[in-house]
């Protein structure tokens, strides 16, 4: 925005830590990741070793790449993007730091606890009652700082990003505290104060939601600022962005029961669900056209900037997975999907393809700017990041597309006399080399989010790589 | 539309309230209800409540993330109620506190393992390493269950949560029924043991109908 006299002094320290906590959190959860991939193919990793099994880790991954990685992510562009487009400072910047190290002692604690086996057994919501509490305390002091930031801004307006932001802390605060009710036995120990099909609803009501609103409206809130900041144009529509934020928000509520097709749940709730999930096609898409269009009358700048194919791509990562998704609430074809891997591969061309790669763009734009540097240490680097991550999710996503139709068509196939053809066993084998190409595209993967951590190291350090006046980025805005 | 929509856009107090509305609707439709649906609430007939020993091997099954690759939802399509058995119905999990349907098949859904012709033995042998009896597993091996005695510490706090906060019809007498067990026959009982009684219960409600 703009670098005058008046421009008030931006509070970036905690905004830095988040940073920083991104990068770092991203190797690690990603690393985790590719462990269990491995464990899938080669059941002897697990070592016998109770910490190391597949079970524990799971969620441990899951928690470290979107709560510890992507909440990272979201805490600190928010907190940043909050301040640029208010164009003020930090409301409360002692609570701000509170929310740093308390959001960090959650991602600790998580990562002592779920490998010691301590869980609620909720997807996505595994943490015991103790650490629950603490995210909600942190979670509240989080929107405070947000909120009271809008409070004292200096702009008439409140920016589309911050819509989307302040839903997503609202939304999430509701989900947490709803999903997390339970009956403490112990202080590791707890049971969900739900029970059976209702248990399911509320978890998947939750469960969906932590991808509509963590994952989805939190990150539009970073791609309605990093967008038109890296392309220098203002968003394509203005319209479009009230329209589809209210219908995005509202719509996405109703579309947990998806998860629960076929399932004993009754059967009216199934078909609102898919109906909406339907629906959330809309306003899924119309963010996708809001932000890819934005570039119009600049398309150049994707052969040029390594930035700019990273948040456009991860645009049109969004708007394959937000197809994808309505497509597999229809029951029919649930019924083929569901409890596959095809479910592991959506959610990765989401996370890998739109939450990870918008993040990573977003870095790159900021880093920078957080750091006082003229750009990041080297663009080349950018570029090969952004190679990587490409090529890493599709393979990710098309080794699980086949193998999850394959498991799909296995399991309802039956003989001229009705018995089934296979059983579960004879599936099982054959999804072995899918596995395998699964977990070279995840190693791909993280082999760029590595670059990544070593090349914002290196632009913090102040090294000068040899490209010199070759970089494009950095030029403040 | 851009004009009205410009009030909010100016009044931060406005736009917090609005996006707590416009989030309501759908968990207050989809849920509330079934706090009342008979479907969702009636335990079925045939249903009886978890042993002490169940109870524990649940809570080794839940600390073991089981349930990340074991669904517990046999869906009521042919080919399902074909390879597992009877459709799951809500009236089994009426007294189940987390429900334990996953999402994912990893391994085979075990919502009905305990009505299949599996001995004992057999489950043993497979917890302790899987290969040795179905070669293609990709299931790890838990030796440790057999090794770890269960921890009762909790078991009585446990059973009558369940009966006063979830409704479970033990009564007081069983209660102390199930904690002599814990005290006598099951004091030194493995978590193996435990999980094998829980993966033999699974099912049972529906015993007739396989």
């Amino acid at each position: 925005m703009q670098d005058t006299a008046l421009t008030p002094a931006y509070h970036y320290k905690v905004v830095r830590q988040f940073t920083v906590a991104t990068v770092i959190w991203g190797v690690v959860g990603m690393l985790v990741g590719v462990w269990i991939a491995a464990q899938l193919a080669w059941p002897a990793l697990n070592l016998e070793i109770p910490w190391l099994t597949f079970g524990r880790l799971r969620p441990l991954h899951t928690n470290a790449v979107i709560f510890a990685f992507g909440g990272s992510a979201l805490i600190g562009t928010s907190l940043y993007v909050v301040q640029r487009t208010c164009e003020t400072s930090l409301a409360l910047p002692r609570l701000a730091s509170f929310v740093f190290w308390g959001y960090q002692a959650v991602i600790v604690l998580a990562a002592i606890s779920l490998p010691l086996g301590f869980t609620s057994a909720k997807e996505y919501a595994e943490l015991e009652w103790p650490i629950d509490i603490l995210l909600a305390v942190v979670w509240v002091a989080y929107a405070l700082v947000f909120f009271a930031t809008i409070g004292k801004r200096r702009t008439s307006h409140i920016y589309v990003a911050n819509w989307f932001y302040g839903a997503f802390i609202i939304a999430v605060a509701l989900l947490h505290i709803v999903n997390s009710a339970a009956v403490p036995i112990s202080l590791t120990k707890s049971y969900s104060a739900y029970s059976g099909a209702i248990d399911a609803m509320v978890q998947w009501w939750y469960g969906h939601n932590a991808v509509g609103f963590f994952l989805t409206a939190g990150f539009l809130g970073m791609m309605y600022y990093y967008v038109p900041i890296q392309a220098q144009r203002p968003i394509y529509s203005y319209r479009l962005s009230i329209v589809h934020f209210w219908a995005l928000i509202a719509v996405y509520m109703w579309a947990g029961p998806h998860h629960l097709h076929y399932s004993s749940l009754p059967d009216w709730a199934q078909s609102v669900g898919m109906v909406f999930s339907i629906v959330l096609l809309a306003p899924s898409w119309g963010g996708m056209i809001n932000g890819i269009m934005t570039l119009s009358g600049a398309w150049h700048k994707l052969r040029t900037d390594p930035i700019i194919r990273f948040l456009i791509v991860a645009l049109s990562f969004y708007g394959m997975s937000t197809f994808e998704g309505p497509m597999m609430s229809i029951k029919t074809v649930n019924a083929l999907s569901h409890n596959t891997d095809w479910t592991i591969g959506h959610v990765h061309s989401g996370a890998l393809g739109w939450v990870a790669m918008i993040t990573m763009g977003s870095i790159y734009v900021m880093v920078p700017r957080l750091f006082n540097r003229q750009r990041m240490y080297s663009v080349r680097w950018i570029n090969a990041h952004f190679w990587l991550s490409t090529i890493g999710t599709v393979l990710y996503i098309a080794a699980m597309w086949v193998s999850g139709i394959m498991q799909g068509l296995m399991w309802r196939a039956v003989n001229e006399d009705g018995t089934l053809t296979y059983n579960f066993v004879q599936e099982l084998a054959e999804r072995q080399p899918f596995y395998i190409v699964r977990l070279i595209g995840g190693v791909i993967f993280l082999a760029g989010m590595i670059l990544m951590a070593v090349n914002v190291w290196k632009t913090i350090r102040g090294t000068r790589s040899d490209e010199g006046e070759l970089n494009l980025v950095g030029a403040e805005a | 539309m851009a004009n009205y929509h410009s009030v909010i856009e100016k009044n931060v107090g406005l736009m917090i309230v609005l996006t707590l509305v416009a989030v309501s609707f759908g968990g207050l439709a989809e849920i509330v209800p079934l706090f009342w649906q008979k479907a969702t609430t009636e335990p079925m007939a045939t249903l009886r409540p978890y042993t002490a020993l169940e109870m524990a091997g649940r809570d080794v099954y839940i600390r073991e993330g089981c349930h990340v690759c074991h669904t517990q939802m046999v869906r009521p399509l042919r080919a399902e109620t074909e390879r597992f058995g009877p459709y799951s119905v809500a009236g089994e999990d009426v007294w189940e506190h987390p429900f334990l349907w996953g999402s994912k098949r990893t391994g085979p859904d075990l919502d009905r393992v305990g009505l299949r012709p599996i001995t004992e033995q057999w489950h043993r042998e497979h917890l302790r390493d899987p290969r040795q009896v179905v070669p293609e597993s990709n299931m790890p091996a838990y030796p440790w269950l057999a090794e770890n005695t269960v921890d009762w510490s909790h078991m009585e706090r446990t059973l009558k949560v369940f009966k006063n906060q979830f409704g479970v019809p033990y009564s007081d007498q069983d209660i102390d029924e199930q904690m002599k067990k814990v005290r006598g026959e099951w004091a030194d009982a493995t978590e193996e043991d435990a999980v094998v009684a829980y993966l033999l219960s699974l099912g049972q409600a529906r015993r007739e109908e396989r």
